[in-house]
């Protein structure tokens, strides 16, 4: 569904059902599918954001692309190879260029440890340090590189704000020069004036390192700065795909619409002149296929 | 007189690590019918402050330190817990973010709006059920005869806040206090529980205050705005004039890190896109006595007198009518000369 070359990443057909209910004997009763075959590539370097409401299924399909989640059909082609059952070894290599950075670093990161540990980890376990002065050392240029005073690298996370935790996990996600980042809400718990400083440092280390992110997010703003193309998700179809400015400028399907009409304008003028388009959210019809409309901008019949 | 008249309020935490400086002299006061949006983030007092006039704050390790604040006239802060009792879901109702904390899981909705009428209004119980249903029926919850009857989590997210709504204003108080009641929604639902909070204030002509961190939701529903820092008011004043005549950093800082929603970010001829005006630094350490100015570690204009002195609150020069600002900077001055 993208433009050229061989993607950084390639998810097609993805599906995921959870058992809600189950029988007398365990046999699945009552099934909720929570991703319904999804499909989308990344670039190298390109930032997708996957936007939707809570339980349309963004943060199950970022949990599927890390291998996180096992999907209940479909594949996902990593760098060109399938990964979708890979297992191991296999998994580990992988994961070497493919990272995430979550919500709230605070339940990820090891409160009992060093957080200078905590970023040198991925480091240590997969062998690419010498010793304990190599990786002080690379540990340092990490941090200096989100922003954070390498003198704090003996800290522990209680000793930080949300903004610098944040840091804290970019630093890790980033310790082994991943291809790939899927950031699951990364600025959602922080403040307004913090969270200004971490889109900046995505983008910084976009321009750097030359990653891809796949940013799920339900900021719509945020979204806009942020990424190259954007892909709306609801009741776990992905409705409407293209180019941000595309998505944002020219909406097709009327949940875009209602979504993109209902976020409140910082400016009392524009504010009170905003017209929201209402929509009584109807489940995508199941065989409904989604039409190219513009060149890359994709909307499924609704 | 005022409906409602902070004078100085002061609130401290003692904990094992030291005493938290939470709210630090506040003072300004709400006229009957007026919605004040109150905008700060975490740790800016702005919930805090409101908790703490309803004794709502655990004490300890809370303590009111210092101040008044009149409600019509009585001293809620000199009041005890009986007489707080009888105001809070009276003449003061509140609505919370998380309405699954908020309301009681085991009694049915009917219940929970029935007690709040019948110990509040004197209502016989069967006025008190017809009320709820009118009441669910007003907050837009379709079938209010059946859905009366149901438990809390029968209710969607959305649907869950309208009967958190449906009970703050029960007993149609004076005063409405909000406190961050969208922030767990989803943008749609927000936006539908928006327009029946400006609907309602419209019908019952209640005063409001709204808590958030949301500059786009004060926007569309305050009468007057007041930003919170480091427990203390930077600004405040008419809506239009906080927005498009900004007089404290901290606001024009917050306003200018918000992604524009009328325009695309362009990139330039290398391709290299903009970034955010960002506000630099760290949120204030609460545990430290501020000295001066709490947000002059983070601000570009900060004069010498900012890092040793407190700056009152006072009327902007040349600014609208009660349009305040907390700073020894003058703002218009400063951008000015940067342009």
């Amino acid at each position: 569904m993208s433009s050229t070359g061989t993607p950084l990443l390639a998810v097609e057909g993805l599906t995921r059902d959870f058992v809600t209910r189950r029988g007398l004997f365990g046999q699945p009763v009552q099934v909720m599918r929570a991703v319904d075959n999804v499909a989308f590539d990344i670039q190298a370097g390109e930032t997708l954001g996957l936007v939707g409401e809570s339980g349309s299924g963004k943060s199950t399909t970022g949990r599927m692309v890390l291998r996180l989640d096992d999907p209940s059909a479909g594949s996902i082609r990593f760098e060109g190879q399938d990964i979708t059952r890979l297992g191991g070894a296999g998994l580990a290599a992988v994961r070497r260029r493919m990272q995430v950075v979550f919500q709230d670093p605070y339940s990820s990161l090891n409160p009992r440890m060093r957080v200078g540990e905590s970023v040198g980890e991925p480091l240590r376990t997969h062998g690419l340090v010498a010793g304990k002065g190599e990786q002080r050392d690379r540990v340092a240029a990490l941090f200096t590189q989100v922003g954070l005073d390498p003198r704090f690298m003996d800290r522990f996370p209680h000793q930080f704000s949300g903004g610098q935790r944040q840091r804290i996990g970019i630093a890790r996600a980033i310790a082994l020069g991943p291809k790939l980042i899927v950031a699951d809400e990364p600025i959602t718990a922080l403040d307004v004036s913090i969270q200004a400083q971490i889109i900046n440092l995505f983008l910084d280390l976009q321009e750097q390192m030359g990653m891809a992110y796949l940013f799920i997010a339900h900021d719509l703003g945020m979204v806009r700065y942020l990424c190259h193309r954007v892909a709306v998700m609801l009741r776990g179809r992905i409705v409407e795909m293209g180019p941000t400015a595309q998505v944002f400028g020219d909406p097709r399907h009327p949940y875009t619409r209602a979504l993109l009409s209902a976020a409140p304008i910082p400016d009392p003028d524009r504010e009170l002149q905003r017209q929201r388009i209402a929509y009584e959210i109807v489940p995508p019809p199941p065989g409904a296929v989604m039409q190219e409309v513009t060149q890359g901008h994709w909307v499924m019949a609704a | 007189m005022p409906l409602l008249d902070i004078q100085d309020l002061t609130v401290r935490f003692d904990t094992g690590e030291g005493t938290v400086h939470a709210v630090n002299g506040v003072t300004y006061s709400l006229e009957e019918g007026e919605t004040l949006g109150v905008v700060g983030e975490s740790g800016s007092g702005k919930s805090v402050h409101v908790l703490s006039l309803l004794g709502l704050i655990p004490r300890p390790p809370g303590r009111i330190a210092g101040g008044r604040a009149l409600f019509r006239g009585r001293d809620l802060l000199a009041m005890s817990e009986p007489e707080l009792r009888a105001i809070r879901g009276a003449e003061i109702g509140i609505i919370f973010q998380d309405p699954m904390t908020a309301l009681n899981p085991v009694l049915r909705v009917s219940t929970q709006i029935v007690e709040a009428l019948v110990c509040h209004r004197r209502m016989s119980r069967a006025a008190a059920l017809r009320r709820a249903v009118e009441l669910l029926d007003l907050v837009g919850i379709p079938e209010p005869h059946r859905r009366v009857t149901q438990y809390p989590h029968e209710f969607s997210g959305g649907m869950r806040q309208r009967v958190m709504i449906a009970i703050g204003i029960a007993c149609e108080p004076k005063l409405l206090i909000a406190d961050e009641p969208t922030t767990a929604l989803d943008v749609t639902v927000q936006a539908q529980v928006l327009e029946l909070m400006r609907d309602l204030k419209k019908r019952l002509g209640m005063a409001m205050i709204w808590i958030t961190h949301d500059m786009g939701v004060v926007a569309g529903i305050a009468d007057t705005v007041q930003v919170m820092y480091g427990g203390r008011i930077q600004e405040r004043g008419p809506t239009r004039a906080v927005f498009h005549d900004t007089r404290s950093a901290y606001t024009w800082g917050l306003l200018r890190s918000l992604p524009d929603h009328g325009q695309a970010p362009e990139p330039d001829a290398e391709g290299r896109r903009p970034r955010l005006l960002q506000i630099g630094g760290q949120p204030p350490d609460l545990f430290q006595t501020p000295k001066g100015d709490p947000f002059a570690p983070r601000n570009p204009w900060a004069t010498e007198r900012c890092q040793q002195e407190v700056p009152p609150l006072v009327q902007a020069p040349g600014g609208a009518p009660g349009h305040m600002v907390a700073a020894w900077y003058d703002l218009r001055a400063a951008k000015e000369k940067a342009a």
